[in-house]
């Protein structure tokens, strides 16, 4: 057994779970974040998509035990106090979810890609970065336009703080 | 998953001794292979030995047009080095179109080595560029350490430190990817050295795994053009076949990537 000790969503958290367990369970059942979830369990879907120590990961595809002294963000510890992420209003000024199964990761996934890309994005690389993220309701059409209107939003106040 | 248990080494010599004291132990880099690989129950290792927060594997040192990758370094690292850029852009290239962002972000190059997927795309660069393993043990050429489909010259235990090479002149990858999955389906890797000499690389075709051409190096050494490949026969024989694509339609995507790459370069 593993006892696994690590900081998620700026709180320290611990618990016990086999050394087999998987990141997501971990998070999902140990500490009862669901809004990650497991859609594929091939590693190709991206619906569990976390931050872990400031990039992305699949965390259906990573030992929790591996995750251990890490810091994680999920989706729940993107508003802060009670405000929603620019991502997060953007998905929802845009229509860019449906059903909602993938969006957390596909949130999580744009959060990322704008930390990375800036305000630089343009539409094709954005595509691109999706590649590990599928959507089967949307098209993906009105995603790709809520991640250009939340890199937009983020690069130009960015720009302004300086 | 079957059960296993979990260890976390923090310098090289450490996860040598823990993997030999262990049945039937793993070692872990970054696992965008080996965790899906047991989650689907057709890997079992009884103990998983972590390699990724062992400092002395991790890092990107160029000096001069010398390149050494710690092998725990990740694509996304490859993929954004400035230092490796400056030398052998298409390096960072293909590692920037490695499985997708999040998997970059795991994935290590010395993981890629071992594993030899014959579809993966590190193993054609790593033989094209003439480049060296390192191991806690020895030095391998990249000729002598791929030896067949996800085998290797490793030993048990033994354990990639860092990939290293000399960049040279010129060099591309192209692949052509499933387009479903976005494995390479044939992936052809050139590169050039000042003096003339060719090597080129595929990934993605050979049954074997990872191979040189030697006739599509012979050619291009000859005349460094994308034409020069034309007349080029490449032996459907030792191609793989599958639902993906036939024998003799690998061959084809041998001699166009081939092209591509030249091209590109």
């Amino acid at each position: 057994m593993a006892n696994i000790r690590m900081t998620v969503n700026g709180r320290q958290v611990s618990g016990v779970c086999d050394d087999r367990t998987l990141l997501v369970h971990f998070i999902r059942e140990n500490l009862g974040l669901t809004g990650t979830h497991v859609g594929c369990d091939t590693t190709q879907c991206g619906a569990c998509v976390v931050d872990m120590d400031g990039q992305s990961v699949k965390s259906c595809s990573i030992l929790a035990a591996q995750a251990a002294g890490s810091t994680i963000t999920t989706i729940e510890g993107l508003a802060q106090n009670g405000d929603l992420h620019p991502v997060q209003e953007a998905f929802k000024a845009h229509h860019g979810l449906q059903c909602g199964f993938c969006t957390p990761g596909m949130v999580m996934t744009a959060v990322d890609m704008i930390r990375r890309h800036g305000g630089n994005l343009d539409e094709e690389t954005v595509r691109a970065e999706l590649e590990g993220n599928i959507c089967r309701c949307t098209g993906y059409h009105n995603i790709v336009k809520a991640i250009l209107a939340a890199a937009a939003e983020m690069g130009g106040s960015r720009q302004a703080a300086e | 998953m079957y059960q296993t248990n979990y260890h976390r080494a923090s310098s090289v010599q450490e996860a040598v001794e823990m993997m030999s004291n262990v049945p039937e132990g793993k070692y872990l880099a970054g696992g965008m292979t080996l965790i899906p690989t047991m989650k689907q129950r057709l890997a079992a290792p009884s103990d998983l030995v972590d390699l990724r927060h062992i400092t002395e594997m991790r890092g990107i040192m160029v000096d001069g047009r010398s390149v050494r990758i710690g092998a725990a370094t990740t694509h996304e690292e490859v993929a954004t080095s400035v230092e490796i850029r400056a030398v052998c852009p298409a390096l960072c290239g293909l590692a920037s179109h490695i499985g997708d962002p999040h998997v970059r972000h795991m994935g290590t190059i010395g993981g890629s080595i071992a594993n030899n997927d014959p579809a993966a795309d590190y193993p054609a660069a790593v033989l094209a560029l003439d480049a060296t393993i390192v191991t806690d043990r020895r030095e391998i050429t990249a000729d002598d350490f791929f030896t067949g489909l996800f085998e290797t010259a490793l030993e048990d235990g033994e354990i990639i430190t860092a990939i290293r090479f000399d960049a040279p002149a010129t060099a591309a990858y192209q692949k052509f990817a499933n387009p479903a999955s976005r494995y390479a389906m044939t992936g052809v890797f050139v590169a050039r050295r000042d003096n003339g000499e060719v090597r080129l690389a595929v990934t993605g075709a050979g049954s074997n795994g990872v191979f040189r051409h030697r006739g599509l190096e012979a050619a291009l050494a000859a005349n460094w053009s994308p034409d020069a490949v034309a007349n080029v026969t490449v032996d459907a024989s030792d191609l793989l076949s599958d639902l993906h694509a036939s024998a003799a339609y690998r061959a084809n995507l041998v001699r166009v990537m081939a092209k591509r790459a030249v091209a590109a370069a």
